[in-house]
């Protein structure tokens, strides 16, 4: 089927439910094309897999552009790979060499419990949005987009922060599984624009708080997460939600 | 054609949406407590119409596939969002966006639903600027502009390359306050696998725990599909790998009319496909050629690289088609031509199905004028080629980045491959004014249904359509049903309806396990994507289409005798959930081929190549074919053809020319 | 809806600020010290040293700061430990390969470590001179700080102990300096470089002239 030449050994976690233990079991490829991506490559796999009539891999994927931030593998200890800049999608098979043994994990977090293999349960974002990553203006009840000046650098401070896919790859690769980057972008985002100071006060810290209920660690500051952000957020922004955070303290 | 009843409201186009918002019946917060909505789907229709419809005071339930609403397939628009804000002050106006919607369209939308549309496009931008969607502004603090194919103004709306990620991001966020407010109940890793009919009237869903496996009732006084558009009939599209017809075509079996299903957009700038392990295509964004110029060798079968072709070798082929728009012609246009040109054995790269996107003379161009603004006399072709590379950059870097990331050449040394892909569908679920479909009660928003955008959608029109609907007419538009519906009491999930269509349900996935077959899914979805995209994409014609309908029946029949569905149905099981859903690609595939074998002519994306000018242009039938073509299913996978005739009141229609 | 949220010294957020105000507070006294330390560079047979340490252990408002001081660490200290089970339980299982080289510091993620290391370091180094003074003040003994610093520093295997310590406080400065501007949210494009790198030449210098003091003694330089 598939026109390449790299043989690899892949070391995939399978995990049949989050109640049932799991583990890294031995998968053999061959003839895998450089030109493929990471995930087109577990096509072949599962294909294979399909083929012996076994359970094929589970793993969470969709747009395969690297915008919605389904994917989420921690290959060879990294999340979404070697590369930085991109999600697991976007990762292609000529990053590695034939011969290369890949290890392929879940992302690992009290706060996300493995579903199956290497499908997470995310939800505890969700949540985390729902207390407070939005600002209250029902739908109709606007003025005119441009009655609001608003600066250049802090409406494109806050796209930045707004890039944010969600996918979860901070959590997975800081040492203490925390959320904060994921946070910070939310909170960040509203704190620019002058339409989200109104509630900044009451959604720093409600979201804090709901970060804090899902079990997320706290962040010790080593960036980590900011090098493994698919979308570079800063760690500026977490800076930004401490500082939020302190004032809404001492204001309320 | 009492079936086809499209309630258009009476009165001059300009006045028909305003006068049925100020008259169409309204449900009194104390009855809308007690009225339930199910949408299905969370993409910018559905999140939208969701959070609005909670806003104000209905009972919603949300279902989606993916594990989070943020994840619908929206989010990877890129260019931007119309409007008619006039903010550049160079003469637009909500006409002249419905003008440029139904000529884009080439004649084969309704007018009232487009000047709709058209008029709420400012409050769309208005809501959107509200919720903290940061938009790109200038720097005096207004919002800017950019502009987009098909249009003479300025009216695009953009954050970067990520519009759609930061408008659904929007929507999003007014949906998770509505949950956290307790007024949406959110059903992430959901399904909808059928619709629950009672008396006629939609009331309910069946939808599959993904997690779990278990099928699930769930009751509603009305049903919202919002589910996108069914773009991976073809296998490889710029779809997410999820998008799937599933919803709306259970809907279609269960009454709801499909309109215009050929209607296919194929988008001109996408990365070739690199072998058989493709899974997806990856859209370059049409800015792109703004810039670069699209050749092929002037020699068949060329096998050089593309830099090693003298300029003199090389054919500039939409430039010498089209003078006049050059690189710039319609994504349909330019579609064709490439195609055209592999067809007769001019493609370039591996697969030989590709034409060249060159920087080269954009890198020039920019590296002289910028070594002039640096003062810099006689620049060294090494120089200007630096200073160009800059500027490319900063116009175009994470699209040249994306591209060296997936094909591993470098676009600013050799020349981009780009190939057409399969990237929307216009068709769709048939609406009426209302965005009901011809079942009482199921309403379909969005790309799912087949409203606005006529035979081919403009750029930046369709994240303009899903919020339309989702904030500003189906609000309104959904009062008007269910203030009849006021007396209806919760229906419980124990109706003989419910049990009977999980039953169905039930049914059907023990079928598909119960073949034991040797292929996998993927083997039948990619052969009816092969199928599709030879006979029932760019160019079709009767005796390709006539073939194709006979290898879809033969491929389905193949499909139910030998698939091969691994694991159990109740655990997560990614091979069953896409086992349902090419199943029903493989029954939608053949509509789509019928409905293109009845329309002989050609009009927008959609090209006969029966009916062509002297110069292989589409030529449009306006005395034939100027209908939407609506389908009814009938069992046995049958269809009848209702037609509803398109009365053009206020705009002509003309033949496009872009020479 | 603001009462829901746990007080603010409770949530994540506040215990890297107590965190980062703890250390911070630490790191100014350590300016303190490390001039007191400087005094045998005077090389008057310890005299100004002396006068110094003298000052130190009699003034009363220096007596009341010492307390603050311990408050301090133990708050620190203890903080840290229930960062750090928090932290624990967030990952209870544990990745099989990991490679977190690439995108952080060794010792931004060593900080318990380092820290642990500098406790059982401040131990030490309270038995040899922090007690010693105690006794002395208490029983009125008149006391020669510096003659006990020789003394102390004559053995290698206190200078070893005491050099390591001085590494383990460089890491863990380097760390904590910027890392407690961080959480109080003090991160700006301008700013920040600034703070960084004067939290690099602070941590250094503080630490250089720590470690000169034993080994300058050790090897007899200041008589």
């Amino acid at each position: 089927m598939s026109h390449g030449n790299m043989n690899l050994t892949l070391k995939i976690w399978r995990q049949n439910s989050g109640s049932e233990p799991g583990q890294l079991v031995t998968y053999p490829v061959k003839d895998i094309s450089p030109d493929m991506s990471f995930l087109e490559m577990f096509d072949v796999l599962n294909e294979q897999l399909v083929a012996k009539n076994e359970s094929p891999i589970v793993f969470d994927h969709d747009c395969r552009e690297g915008i919605c931030g389904m994917c989420s593998m921690v290959i060879n200890g990294r999340a979404h790979g070697p590369k930085t800049g991109i999600t697991t999608c976007q990762l292609h098979m000529r990053s590695f060499k034939d011969g290369d043994t890949i290890v392929v994990e879940p992302w690992r977090a009290q706060a996300f419990p493995v579903i199956k293999d290497l499908t997470v349960d995310r939800s505890s974002f969700e949540r985390i949005q729902a207390k407070g990553g939005f600002i209250s203006v029902n739908t109709g009840t606007a003025q005119d987009a441009n009655c609001l000046p608003i600066p250049k650098d802090d409406a494109d401070a806050s796209f930045n922060a707004a890039a944010c896919i969600g996918c979860g790859a901070c959590v997975a690769t800081c040492k203490n599984a925390s959320a904060m980057l994921f946070v910070a972008a939310k909170v960040s985002q509203f704190a620019l624009l002058p339409q989200g100071k109104v509630e900044a006060t009451t959604r720093v810290k409600n979201m804090v708080a709901q970060m804090d209920a899902e079990g997320f660690g706290s962040c010790t500051n080593t960036g980590a997460c900011e090098v493994e952000c698919p979308k570079g957020i800063s760690l500026e922004n977490i800076a930004r939600m401490n500082r939020e955070y302190l004032v809404a303290n001492c204001v309320s | 054609m009492s079936k086809l009843d499209s309630k258009i409201p009476e009165g001059t186009l300009e006045q028909k949406w305003t006068k049925y918002k100020s008259s169409v019946a309204l449900v009194n917060p104390s009855n809308k407590r007690n009225l339930e909505i199910i949408v299905v789907g969370s993409g910018l229709a559905g999140a939208s119409a969701a959070a609005s419809l909670a806003e104000l005071g209905y009972k919603v339930k949300v279902f989606c596939y993916q594990d989070s609403a943020r994840r619908a397939h929206s989010i990877a628009a890129q260019g931007g969002i119309n409007a008619a804000k006039n903010y550049q002050n160079d003469g637009d106006s909500v006409y002249r966006l419905f003008y440029d919607t139904v000529k884009g369209g080439d004649y084969r939308a309704r007018e009232a639903n487009v000047y709709r549309l058209a008029e709420v496009s400012n409050n769309i931008i208005d809501q959107c600027v509200a919720q903290g969607v940061p938009l790109a502004r200038e720097y005096g603090g207004m919002l800017s502009n950019r502009s987009f194919g098909g249009t003479q103004v300025q009216r695009t709306f953009y954050a970067a390359g990520q519009t759609g990620q930061q408008l659904l991001l929007g929507a999003y966020s007014a949906l998770q306050r509505q949950i956290g407010l307790g007024t949406v109940d959110m059903f992430t890793r959901h399904e909808m696998l059928d619709i629950v009919k009672i008396d006629d009237k939609a009331r309910g869903i069946i939808a599959r725990d993904m997690v779990t496996g278990k099928l699930e009732r769930h009751f509603g006084h009305a049903v919202l599909l919002c589910t996108g558009g069914y773009g991976n009939v073809f296998y490889l599209s710029t779809n997410a790998m999820g998008c799937n017809a599933t919803a709306a075509w259970k809907a279609h079996k269960k009454g709801a009319f499909f309109g215009n299903p050929c209607f296919t957009q194929i988008h001109p700038t996408c990365i070739p496909v690199s072998g058989d392990h493709q899974s997806k295509l990856t859209l370059m964004s049409e800015s792109l050629r703004n810039d670069g110029r699209i050749w092929v060798p002037k020699k068949q079968g060329d096998t050089r690289k593309g830099n090693e072709i003298p300029e003199e070798e090389r054919d500039y082929y939409l430039e010498r088609r089209y003078p006049a728009f050059g690189n710039l012609v319609p994504r349909d246009v330019a579609s064709r031509a490439a195609k055209e040109r592999c067809d007769e054995g001019y493609g370039v790269g591996a697969s030989k199905m590709a034409v060249f996107l060159d920087f080269k003379a954009a890198i020039e161009r920019f590296g002289k004028t910028q070594a002039k603004k640096m003062s810099i006399d006689n620049p060294s072709p090494q120089q200007i080629k630096e200073f160009g590379k800059q500027v490319i950059e900063e116009k175009y870097g994470n699209l040249f980045a994306m591209y060296e990331q997936i094909t591993g050449e470098n676009p600013y040394e050799v020349p981009m491959r780009i190939y057409p892909a399969v990237h929307y569908t216009m068709g769709g679920l048939w609406v009426d004014y209302n965005l009901m479909t011809t079942v009482q009660g199921l309403y379909c928003l969005g790309e799912a249904n087949f409203s606005d955008h006529g035979a081919n959608r403009l750029g930046a029109s369709a994240l303009m359509q899903g919020l339309a609907d989702g904030y500003f007419v189906i609000p309104y538009t959904i009062g008007a049903y269910l203030s009849k519906e006021i007396a209806v009491k919760p229906i419980p999930t124990t109706h003989e309806a419910f049990a009977a269509t999980e039953k169905e349900v039930q049914e059907r996935i023990d079928k598909l396990f119960a073949i034991k077959g040797n292929k996998s899914v993927d083997h039948f979805h990619k052969k009816l994507g092969k199928i599709m995209w030879d006979k029932c994409g760019m160019a079709r014609e009767e005796k390709g289409l006539k073939e194709a309908i006979q290898e879809i029946r033969a491929l389905r029949e193949e499909f139910w005798k030998d698939l091969r569905v691994t694991g159990k149905p109740n655990e997560m099981n990614p091979e069953l959930e896409k086992a349902c859903r090419v199943a029903d690609f493989l029954e939608l595939g053949e509509l789509m081929c019928m409905d293109a074998l009845n329309r002989s002519e050609s009009c927008g994306g959609h090209f006969r190549v029966e009916s062509q000018t002297e110069e292989g242009e589409a030529k449009r039938n306006d005395d034939k074919f100027s209908y939407v073509s609506v389908w009814e299913n009938k069992p046995d996978n049958e269809w009848e053809l209702h037609k509803e005739e398109l009365v053009f009141d206020v705009v002509h229609p003309s033949q496009r020319s872009y020479k | 809806m603001s009462n829901s949220s746990p007080s603010f010294l409770k949530s994540s957020l506040g215990k890297k600020f107590i965190m980062g105000f703890t250390g911070l507070f630490l790191i100014s006294f350590l300016v303190v010290h490390v001039c007191i330390n400087a005094c045998i560079y005077f090389n008057d047979s310890g005299e100004t040293f002396n006068m110094a340490a003298h000052f130190m252990s009699h003034n009363i408002i220096i007596r009341v700061v010492e307390v603050g001081l311990f408050i301090g660490i133990i708050l620190h200290i203890v903080q840290a430990l229930i960062i750090i089970m928090h932290n624990n339980k967030a990952r209870p299982q544990k990745y099989a390969v990991q490679n977190q080289a690439v995108s952080s510091k060794w010792y931004s993620r060593s900080m318990g470590l380092l820290g642990t290391l500098l406790l059982m370091f401040l131990i030490v180094h309270l038995a040899n001179f922090w007690v010693p003074t105690k006794i002395a003040v208490y029983t009125g003994k008149e006391q020669n700080s510096f003659e006990e610093l020789k003394e102390v520093f004559a053995n290698p295997i206190i200078l070893v102990v005491y050099l390591l310590g001085i590494v383990s406080l460089f890491y863990h400065l380097l760390h904590g300096f910027q890392s407690a501007f961080q959480s109080f949210g003090l991160n700006h494009k301008k700013y920040t470089p600034f703070i960084k790198s004067f939290g690099f030449w602070y941590s250094l210098l503080i630490c250089l002239v720590f470690a000169s003091m034993p080994i300058t003694l050790y090897l007899g330089l200041i008589k």
